[in-house]
């Protein structure tokens, strides 16, 4: 069982090019930190996918797991792990973002 | 809940570290905001450097002592720049 919720998420983390878990969804964020991932995101204009973890217990565990990762949101581009709401906002404020999700989407 | 005395405790015991700020975001002791200035994270990547503080805080995290945690990461060097 605990391995299935794991090849679940490398399955989306790997088909999507931006894959967002976080709590609530892009419409209606359930944390601060999540809001402001999707802000971030959305001002690039890029598509994402995304998966609300207060939805399924097993999958807001899961991704702590998957990743290594204590916290979420957790942002992957390209089938990589970025890291969370903190170093999502800090390689935008370097103008580093762009040139990952660029690349992500050119392939 | 934990107090701003036992993360500074905490991660200074974990690596060096020349400056350490903390900030209860809500007041209830378990949503932080934490500045930390280390010679530590020299050289090392942001996942890399948020790592660090995490494994530090990796049982405060896991008992849901600290509940949410968001942190500025400085080198030296990087925080000199910031003219502080």
């Amino acid at each position: 069982m605990a391995d299935e919720v794991l090849t679940q998420i490398d399955e989306k983390v790997k088909k999507n090019k931006v894959m967002l878990y976080m709590k609530g969804t892009p419409d209606f964020p359930q944390c601060g930190f999540s809001a402001h991932t999707v802000e971030i995101l959305k001002s690039y204009g890029v598509p994402f996918a995304s998966e609300d973890v207060l939805a399924d217990p097993t999958v807001r565990e899961g991704i702590k797991r998957y990743s290594n990762w204590p916290t979420i949101p957790q942002i992957y581009i390209d089938g990589k792990f970025v890291g969370g709401c903190d170093i999502l906002h800090e390689l935008h404020e370097r103008g580093e973002l762009e040139p990952i999700l660029k690349a992500a989407f050119g392939k | 809940m934990i107090t701003p005395e036992e993360i500074k405790d905490t991660v200074s015991k974990a690596f060096p570290v020349s400056i350490i700020e903390t900030q209860d975001l809500t007041g209830g002791g378990d949503h932080w905001q934490l500045i930390i200035v280390s010679p530590a994270f020299e050289g090392r990547g942001l996942l890399e450097q948020q790592r660090m503080v995490h494994d530090a805080l990796r049982e405060a995290m896991r008992t849901e002592r600290i509940h949410a945690l968001t942190m500025r990461l400085y080198t030296p060097g990087q925080w000199d720049k910031l003219g502080s």
